[in-house]
């Protein structure tokens, strides 16, 4: 079997969100722990695009962190390659490996330094990993990256603020590409354009990757985003996998009730009039997470295992992995809900 | 290739700045303002006339030789018994009031902007640090501040120029007086640098374009110094022009109450209060003159402070 590019194994992070110290004395309070992702596992192939889609709070983009090595894992590994990026300890061992994992941010307007020229922004990984010498090489360089994402090279005279939403994002991913990245990992990189300005965005990210050959991670809550550019998807709830599944088998057969609910939330063109499931209430705070399966308090099939015993990822025969003790016993009906659009 | 030329020379750049800044939210907002266009010629005759005060003053009055004590206690030329070559009179020992402004002035601008250099450098380092790296050196630094806040700054100072007074021997005192005195105020006034820079430092710090670079792998100081610190300029630098007339009325407390500069080279503090003996017996213009100087240059100073706050500051706009 071919080593995946990515390897996810067991990831968790938690974060220490207790009041200070003398508060939780005086308030006999205990130490707050948000278990933000908590034990998730995928695997991503070289040349695809894996989505992680989920309501605000899921830990999907705690996970995007994770992986660029913003934050250290809790528990878990990540191996790029088979190497394990937690067993890089120093800059220098994490250079080779930080030049080919790569990240687009989601706001536009915050990831690019407003007192930096766009050739110095698009030039700082060349610079920073030493690729290319001499000051018109790297210039020659920018100018390239510049038109590979739409771009003219005399824009890399002009500062951030001169440009719109969705040329800003080109220019993010002209600096992510600046490295020669196999990786990209992309957190919501559409959410904050307008919806005219997403679809250009996301045809720029499929054209790019048949030319060079990249592999995505991409982060969104938008299920139409994510119809359009994945690959494989998976549905996270309160920092765990719900359901993992090729695009297709996930969108026309979804399997788990929360996969459901949401695909139920996508409106369509047709106003086919039919019944929906509407969206009943709240994530639960991860501070406290609901026992057993952590749907339940929403979830109408749910029983008294589901209270108290938690779903592990199961394989189904057409590829999908499903956490739910309902879709195992064959409690909750299978088959295609709505109509999804191909 | 004319494409790729898409860096101009630093020359070019110089211009386009300068075009920017005339063209600008701020430039328009102080055309706009008559006080505080008044404040900025207040402020630059003050300032011309202290660093050109060896070719523009009268008198040199740190030169002991031209002196005469025969010319002491003469009121301004407008009065009776008033001599044409001292225009607002001279002190207790002859030297021409004008001049020694003049030259008084050199020195509490000289303490003030060094002192605040001082402050600023201290701040602007342990405020970064502080506001990046966070953790227990964050609380490190931070509970100092608050420690040092807690006592008046012009005590802080005292107790400095106390200490180097009693290590110090005399004859070195003299010649290390405005050092110690930069070193005074300048370490009382760091704390407000401190606190401005790390709380901008941790706004900064949770931007995604600080975030970019850490995911490039660029060292944390450089990320600090090159991605932080220009981004968090702008309120420092506001502090900076308002600590510039604390610290030029620090130095004139400091020196009135006599712990200040030596009277051989008499900052605009030691001249008020070498003027403040002679007050009652009717020689006024020895005080009045000095003091009325320092009163304009203080709020000429904290008038374009101001004005640079709010003209920074697109919320107030």
């Amino acid at each position: 079997m071919v080593e995946p590019l990515l390897r996810v194994a067991d990831l968790a992070r938690y974060f220490d969100v207790s009041p200070p110290w003398l508060n939780r004395v005086l308030e006999g309070q205990g130490r707050a722990i948000l278990k933000a992702v908590d034990g998730v596992n995928f695997t991503i192939p070289k040349g695809e695009t894996f989505s992680i889609v989920g309501e605000s709070g899921c830990g999907k983009s705690t996970v995007a962190r994770l992986v660029v090595g913003l934050y250290r894992p809790t528990r878990g590994s990540i191996s790029f390659e088979g190497h394990d990026l937690a067993s890089l300890t120093t800059r220098a061992q994490m250079a080779p490996l930080r030049r080919r994992l790569q990240m687009i941010f989601q706001d536009p307007f915050a990831s690019l330094n407003p007192r930096w020229r766009v050739a110095d922004i698009i030039a700082e990984p060349i610079r920073a990993f030493g690729l290319i010498e001499g000051r018109q090489a790297i210039l020659d360089r920018v100018g390239q990256l510049l038109r590979q994402v739409k771009l003219a090279p005399v824009d890399g005279e002009k500062y951030p603020h001169e440009f719109s939403g969705g040329q800003r994002q080109r220019i993010s991913i002209a600096r992510a590409l600046a490295s020669q990245p196999d990786f990209l990992v992309c957190d919501e990189p559409t959410s904050a354009l307008d919806v005219s300005v997403q679809a250009q965005i996301l045809n720029l990210m499929k054209d790019l990757q048949r030319q060079l050959g990249l592999t995505y991670l991409f982060i969104s809550h938008n299920l139409a985003v994510v119809y359009h550019i994945s690959d494989r998807v998976a549905v996270m709830y309160l920092g765990r996998m719900a359901e993992v599944a090729p695009t297709k088998i996930l969108f026309r057969r979804p399997r788990h009730p929360y996969t459901r609910m949401l695909l139920d939330t996508i409106p369509d063109l047709a106003m086919t009039g039919r019944q929906r499931q509407p969206v009943a209430g709240e994530v639960p705070s991860p501070i406290d997470p609901p026992t057993g399966c952590a749907f339940h308090p929403r979830c109408p099939h749910a029983n008294d295992r589901c209270r108290s015993e938690r779903p592990e990822p199961r394989a189904l025969p057409d590829g999908a992995l499903v956490a739910c003790h309902g879709v195992e016993e064959g409690r909750v009906p299978d088959g295609p809900i709505g109509l999804v659009q191909g | 290739m004319a494409e790729t030329e898409i860096l101009s020379s630093p020359g070019a750049r110089l211009v386009d700045v300068v075009r920017r800044f005339f063209e600008g939210d701020v430039f328009y907002s102080f055309r706009r303002s008559p006080v505080v266009i008044v404040a900025f010629a207040v402020t630059v005759i003050f300032f011309l006339g202290a660093f050109l005060a060896p070719w523009l003053a009268p008198h040199n009055t740190f030169d002991a030789a031209t002196l005469n004590l025969l010319d002491a206690f003469k009121p301004p030329a407008w009065k009776a018994d008033g001599d044409r070559s001292f225009p607002i009179g001279t002190d207790d020992q002859g030297r021409d009031v004008l001049s020694t402004i003049m030259y008084g002035m050199r020195v509490s601008l000289l303490v003030g902007f060094c002192s605040v250099a001082l402050a600023l450098a201290i701040g602007v380092t342990l405020g970064l640090l502080s506001g990046y790296i966070g953790g227990a050196l964050d609380a490190l630094i931070m509970r100092v501040a608050d420690v040092q806040l807690s006592f008046p700054a012009i005590l802080v100072a005292l107790l400095i120029d106390g200490l180097a007074r009693s290590f110090l021997p005399r004859s070195m005192h003299e010649e290390l007086a405005i050092y110690v005195l930069v070193l005074a105020i300048g370490a009382s006034n760091w704390v407000q640098f401190a606190r401005t820079m790390r709380g901008s430092v941790m706004v900064e710090k949770g931007r995604e374009y600080v975030q970019a670079a850490r995911v490039i792998g660029i060292h944390p100081a450089m990320i600090m110094v090159r991605h932080v610190l220009p981004n968090v300029t702008g309120p420092v630098l506001v502090i900076a022009t308002l600590a510039l007339a604390v610290a030029i009325l620090t130095e004139a407390t400091l020196s009135f109450l006599g712990v200040g500069v030596p009277p051989t080279q008499p900052s605009l503090g030691t001249l008020i209060r070498i003027g403040n003996n002679f007050l009652f017996s009717g020689e006024w213009w020895m005080t009045i003159f000095p003091g009325a100087a320092l009163v304009l240059l203080v709020l000429a100073v904290n008038l374009l402070g101001d004005w640079l706050r709010d003209a920074l500051n697109p919320k107030l706009r």
